[in-house]
């Protein structure tokens, strides 16, 4: 297993002394080039799931168990071991591509800061690098966009800076919190696809945070469906959607759209038969 | 219960202290503090008093003391003064808007340029210098410091609902600012009203320091720190009591005012 | 509307203040008691003779003309002859400047110095021991008048230590690490209220600016605490502080006038404290406009230094 989460508790102390707890063991397991969904509503701990895995939770932060990545707990490896692990080994893109982005530094220099600082890069080179990584993730005329700033882009471009910027240096491990939710619909699919794409020929594995079932089943492997800190069931996406064995998912499914419900059953059937396929 | 922030009554306490010497300077000092007394001439403290005496033998203690009413009773003036006419200026750029609230803003950046020194040195032709002269110059800071203020807050206010409510019932400007502005501003106004009055503290003791201020006899902390400048070799305790007095003055007003807005705006306290 | 004009806009309003200004100026040293040509003949002269000069200066001429004649000289650098040494103003001003220039810039790069890292420092852990440190220091510091600053550093580092000259200043010309020495007490002095302002407003901006999302991504890259703290969170940080940097220069000039009282430094502040003791009207008169020249200056370039921090303001608005 690349990653492997047992038991993890996460809990935060308040002004007032007291500790309450977010997060209430969680166990989950990924393998190499697998996408794996974590789905809930808003407060039901997922993001700071996320956040536990990349050792960013604030300092009132409490956490137990283990999360083992490539055989390392990262809960208990030293600040340095965890600096030298994100951007090179996990990246990470998060929900809102309008304050994501530094806005006084142009989205060239944010792509080529990691690659400068894990790898050592010369100016040129880094540069070099970030506009292919802007092609990659399709930005038009990146030899001109590279030195715009954030607040010249629209809220999907930023989107897709904020990727290339996860994916700069190839991570094992990529974990993408929400990451369409603040766009505009028509734009969701398009960073979905290129996610999608980027995921699958760099052999990356993906950690997929949505409340939006639709996204989840769209390029999840395995979903794992949260509920105020607990995790309510686990299993392939096809599986928990088509049959789900809890109340709660099955709450979920009801309360999106009958329409959306309906384009989620073709999704599920295409999956479904790209996996016989195989 | 709410606990009383640690700035709130430690500035509390160092201004009473500040006020209630100020206010017994008029009736009792342990000494006169304008009496000469040559044998005591530059004594240290111990020998002559509990904080010794100055170039010409007055006791130092008494003078403090004195010299804090000056110091307050100009600096509380000019706020008073330089603070209303501020907020009548903030609060009807806020209420009228337009082109008159373009102009206070001009007007306020032309009072800016005019610390209280520079001021001072232009008031000093026109009047000489003296009492008069500190409290115009320090006012004139003020101006521009409560009309921003006043015009900030007060803008708030006006963007709310009942006032909005009190205009269509054809309530007039004045009326509504008077009713609903100033009582809901009071309480910044304050706030500001006890920082100003350091500042303006510090701004007197400037000025009688380069003897522009209120003239001799009349104790003054600023005069002391000149005159203990003269002596600065032979008689060095001079030069701590007046400065400590006035940082501590001006330490007390700045918390009391800190403490007072975190109390009133608890949102602040993280940001400030 | 681009930057560029708006800038160009915000000029020309602090062109319009700085005619207000100067008129304001000009008006209250025309109320000021004492005929110019009394003081210099002194008021024994006789009356015929006082004209005669009245006439010579250009003072029997009508207010606004001598108004309009003024500001010809201010663009033209021609403020007219003090009435006491007799030397032309633009010349006083020039041999001045050429000592508060030079305070006034190291007190700001000493205050800098000191509240940038204090600030940042404080804000990186609140409630931590350096953070206590820095707001007992800007507490104490906004407090503290500067004069007596002065007075302390010269009783305890000059007189006490032997280390800096306690007063005087000997001219660039000769040798100019003594010149320099003889400023670094006065500099102090100026820069610790200002430092301790600076202290209070970088840390409060640098605390807003840790919670913004950048800083996070910046983190998930691979930056440690404090790379992204100096590289992302203190340049998003710094636009509050050159804004107070901006408002404090009222503050830096009088505090120089006092400053260099304390150390009889022959700068500008000595020059109108002089002038005003000697009824000297037109050198009161232009240094006082000077000063609100320097102050709109400062604001203008501020105005530039924004769009430098903030690459929004380039753009929008």
């Amino acid at each position: 297993m690349m990653l492997s989460i047992k038991d993890l508790r996460v809990s935060f102390d308040h002004s007032t002394g007291a500790r309450t707890e977010v997060v209430h063991g969680i166990n989950l397991d990924l393998d190499r080039g697998e996408t794996l969904g974590i789905v809930g509503e808003s407060g039901s701990g997922k993001s700071v799931l996320s956040l536990a895995i990349m050792g960013l939770l604030p300092g009132s932060a409490h956490t137990s168990g283990q999360i083992r990545f490539e055989g390392e707990d990262l809960l208990a490896v030293p600040e340095r071991r965890l600096c030298d692990l994100r951007g090179r080994k996990i990246g990470m893109i998060f929900q809102e591509p309008m304050s994501a982005l530094n806005p006084a530094m142009t989205v060239g220099n944010q792509i080529a800061e990691g690659l400068r600082l894990h790898k050592g890069m010369s100016k040129h080179d880094a540069r070099n690098e970030a506009l292919r990584l802007l092609e990659m993730v399709q930005i038009p005329q990146a030899a001109t966009r590279i030195d715009s700033y954030p607040h010249e882009m629209s809220g999907g471009q930023r989107q897709r800076v904020g990727i290339a910027i996860a994916i700069a240096l190839k991570p094992d491990l990529l974990i993408a919190d929400e990451p369409t939710t603040a766009l505009d619909v028509t734009v969701q699919a398009e960073i979905l696809d290129i996610l999608d794409d980027l995921v699958t020929d760099l052999g990356i594995s993906l950690i997929l945070i949505s409340h939006d079932l639709g996204v989840i089943a769209r390029i999840a492997d395995r979903t794992l469906v949260m509920y105020r800190g607990d995790e309510m069931e686990q299993g392939d996406t096809e599986r928990v959607l088509r049959s789900p064995t809890h109340d709660y998912t099955r709450k979920l499914l009801n309360a999106m759209p009958s329409r959306a419900r309906k384009s989620l059953d073709q999704t599920g059937a295409m999956t479904g038969s790209e996996a016989n396929h195989d | 219960m709410k606990r009383i922030p640690l700035n709130l009554w430690l500035g509390g306490a160092i201004s009473l202290l500040l006020v209630g010497s100020a206010i017994l300077s008029r009736f009792w000092t342990p000494h006169d503090p304008v009496k000469m007394n040559i044998l005591n001439r530059l004594k240290g403290p111990g020998d002559a008093g509990i904080l010794g005496a100055d170039q010409i033998g007055r006791d130092v203690f008494s003078l403090i003391m004195a010299g804090g009413w000056t110091s307050l009773g100009i600096a509380v003036t000019a706020t008073v003064i330089g603070g209303s006419i501020g907020t009548l200026i903030g609060v009807s750029a806020a209420a009228r808007r337009g082109l008159f609230e373009k102009a206070t803003g001009w007007i306020n950046s032309v009072l800016f340029a005019f610390p209280p020194i520079l001021s001072a040195i232009l008031l000093g032709a026109l009047l000489g210098p003296g009492g008069m002269t500190s409290i115009i110059a320090i006012g004139v800071f003020m101006i521009p410091v409560f009309a921003r203020v006043s015009r900030g807050a007060a803008l708030q206010i006006w963007s709310r609902d009942y006032i909005k409510a009190a205009r269509m019932a054809g309530k007039g400007q004045a009326l509504i600012t008077i009713e609903h502005v100033l009582p809901n501003i009071s309480a910044q106004l304050l706030v500001q009203f006890a920082i100003q009055t350091g500042l303006g503290i510090l701004a007197e003791a400037g000025l009688s320091f380069l003897g522009m201020g209120i003239a001799p006899p009349t104790p003054s902390w600023g005069r002391m720190l000149a005159d203990a400048q003269t002596y600065i070799s032979s008689a060095p305790h001079l030069v701590m009591a007046p400065g400590i007095a006035i940082a501590l003055a001006v330490l007390g007003l700045n918390l009391l005012g800190d403490g007072l807005r975190d109390l009133t705006d608890p949102r602040r306290k993280q940001a400030s | 509307m681009n930057a560029a004009s708006k800038y160009m806009r915000r000029a020309a309003g602090y062109l319009f203040v700085l005619l207000v200004t100067s008129f304001l100026i000009f008006v209250l040293i025309e109320a000021a008691p004492g005929d110019p040509a009394e003081i210099m003949l002194g008021t024994s002269a006789q009356p015929d003779t006082v004209a005669a000069l009245r006439a010579e200066l250009g003072l029997d001429r009508p207010m606004m003309v001598r108004y309009a004649s003024w500001l010809g000289g201010v663009i033209t650098g021609d403020l007219g002859n003090s009435y006491t040494y007799g030397t032309p103003v633009a010349e006083l001003i020039g041999d001045r400047l050429a000592v508060t220039v030079p305070l006034t810039l190291l007190a700001t790069l000493l205050a800098i110095g000191i509240s940038l890292p204090l600030g940042v420092w404080a804000a990186a852990r609140p409630g931590a021991v350096t953070d206590g440190v820095a707001t007992i220091f800007s507490q104490f510091g906004i407090a503290v008048p500067n004069f007596w600053i002065g007075l302390l550093l010269i009783l305890f580092v000059s007189l006490g230590l032997g280390w800096f000259p306690a007063g005087g200043f000997p001219g660039w010309g000769d040798d100019f690490g003594k010149a320099f020495s003889a400023l670094i007490l006065p500099a102090i002095s100026l820069a610790i209220p200002q430092a301790a302002v600076l202290t209070r407003v970088t840390r409060a901006a640098v605390i807003e600016v840790t919670h913004e999302d950048f800083v996070r991504t910046a983190r998930a890259k691979g930056l440690g605490r404090n790379r992204a703290l100096w590289l992302h969170t203190v340049p998003n940080a710094m636009l509050p502080v050159v804004t107070m940097l901006g408002l404090q220069i009222p503050f830096l000039i009088s505090g120089a006038v006092l400053v260099e009282n304390v150390f009889t430094l022959p700068g500008i502040g000595t020059l109108a404290y002089q002038a005003l003791s000697q009824r000297d009207l037109i050198v009161i008169q232009n240094v006082v406009l000077m000063f609100a020249i320097i102050v709109i200056i400062v604001n203008l370039i501020v105005d530039g230094l924004y769009a430098v921090l903030d690459p929004r303001l380039r753009t929008h608005k």
